[in-house]
């Protein structure tokens, strides 16, 4: 096969901010995250739709970003880890699981943390088995889990209190 | 995608179709359903249609992948990738759906007994796509179960069991179906099986019995699975699917003959 990088130009939004860059066309979009745009929060493990570690929100619904071309991210958004915090302040997911040890080496915390905010935007109050289910695509090799599963239904409990107060 | 990280296929051209519209949604005309081959397996699992009218296909569908997964991949993937273990497969087999396929020489319909090719090669050619899966709707009263075997949740099944039984006034089987996914390089229709439940009374004791004739249903092994322990599964998922489907079953007066 010929190695000519073919390339086009897209245009996306990634958390929150406009982009407009040439990628080769068989350019993986999690590398294009990574080293295009030097958001290497999101991490790469299998690189074949496994391990869950490179999970993204892509127009809001969590999906594998090592299973997509950058080129089909073109006129979509896509939120990252680093979009998940309003400036200084952690995602009550994030803060949750820094206190439930739900997170040790960190490889896997990015793609569980876009899976469960995806969760928690649709089922603000899941069940255990709910939050199982839902990262039942995410291994990792740390934490067991349990600190998880706990950290996310803590995290659920604090964001519906504090829509409860705004409402 | 994963086929083209791990280098198992080298294509020149890769055409992505997900901006084809026409190629998406879900429609019920009548007594058939219509899925377009770009439907997202989420959609077709949190459709009202489909767990109205085929609930064996949305019960399969939470079996498929993982969320992140089911978000992105289409029915039409799913089958023309057509993995032995595929759920969606298996329950093409199961409800006799029609594919169509369009190419430069225009439509035409594929019956999916003759769609699988053979192990993960659809009977199209390469200048065609699928475009579109078609299948009948079975009476409300229709008693239906999906069910697997696998290691973990979310895993393509080791084997998996999709059944559907229509019952009349006096209990007595009146339509049945069987299909069997993962055990062999395509799925298997046990039409055996369907023939010795048609016009028996329904009852646990006459599904364990035939649930055994899938004992010697020709089955593949590989490294981590023998042939012998798929049989074996195949009897025992047939057995689960069967009894699910048959607690299941309403019993219909207008079914009666
Ligand atoms: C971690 C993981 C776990 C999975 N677990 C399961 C599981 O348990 N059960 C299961 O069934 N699947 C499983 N899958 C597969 C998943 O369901 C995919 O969605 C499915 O294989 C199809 O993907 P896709 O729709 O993106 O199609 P693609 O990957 O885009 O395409 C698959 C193949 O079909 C061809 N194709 C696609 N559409 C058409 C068309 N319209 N006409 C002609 N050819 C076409 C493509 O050229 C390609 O060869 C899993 C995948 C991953 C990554
Ligand atoms: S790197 Fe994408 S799922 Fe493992
Ligand atoms: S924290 Fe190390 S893999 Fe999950």
């Amino acid at each position: 096969m010929e190695s000519v990088a073919e390339t086009r130009t897209i245009d996306l939004k990634v958390n929150g901010k406009a982009y407009s860059r040439p990628v080769p066309v068989r350019m993986m979009l999690s590398d294009f995250l990574r080293h295009e745009l030097k958001l290497t929060g999101t991490h790469v493990g299998c690189e074949h739709g496994v391990c869950g570690a490179c999970t993204i929100l892509f127009d809001g619904r969590s999906a594998r970003s090592c299973l997509m071309l950058a080129v089909q991210a073109n006129g979509h958004e896509i939120t990252t880890v680093e979009g998940l915090a309003s400036g200084a302040e952690m995602h009550p997911l994030q803060t949750a699981l820094s206190e439930h040890h739900g997170l040790q080496c960190g490889f896997c915390t990015p793609g569980m943390l876009t899976t469960l905010v995806e969760l928690l935007n649709d089922n603000p109050s899941p069940t255990a088995e709910d939050v199982r289910i839902a990262i039942s695509g995410n291994l990792c090799r740390c934490t067991g889990y349990e600190g998880i599963v706990a950290a996310t239904l803590e995290a659920a409990g604090r964001m519906r209190a504090s829509a409860g107060e705004r409402s | 995608m994963p086929m083209l990280n791990m280098r198992f296929v080298l294509p020149d051209h890769v055409v992505d179709l997900n901006r084809v519209a026409e190629l998406t949604g879900i429609r019920r005309a009548g007594e058939t359903i219509e899925i377009g081959a770009m439907t997202r397996q989420r959609d077709l699992e949190f459709s009202q249609d489909i767990a109205d009218a085929c609930p064996l296909m949305s019960e399969a569908l939470t079996h498929v992948g993982h969320r992140q997964t089911r978000n992105r991949g289409t029915i039409g993937g799913s089958l023309c990738h057509l993995d032995p273990a595929a759920e969606l497969v298996c329950v093409a087999a199961a409800l006799d759906a029609v594919v169509e396929v369009i190419g430069p020489n225009g439509r035409r319909e594929i019956p999916f007994a003759e769609f699988p090719a053979g192990y993960m090669s659809p009977a199209i050619d390469y200048t065609e796509i699928v475009s579109r899966l078609t299948f009948p709707v079975w009476p409300r009263e229709t008693g239906h179960a999906f069910v697997e075997f696998s290691r973990r949740h979310g895993d393509f099944a080791i084997v998996s069991a999709a059944a559907m039984l229509l019952l009349d006034g006096a209990g007595r089987i009146t339509r049945a179906v069987l299909a069997l996914g993962g055990v062999a390089a395509t799925p298997l229709r046990m039409r055996d099986v369907e023939a010795a439940l048609i016009g028996q009374v329904a009852s646990i004791e006459l599904i364990g019995k035939v649930a055994e004739m899938c004992r010697d249903v020709e089955a593949v092994g590989d490294v981590y699975v023998p042939a012998s322990y798929r049989q074996h599964l195949a009897c025992v998922m047939s057995r689960r699917a069967l009894e699910t489907a048959l607690s299941r079953a309403g019993k219909s007066a207008a079914a009666a003959h």
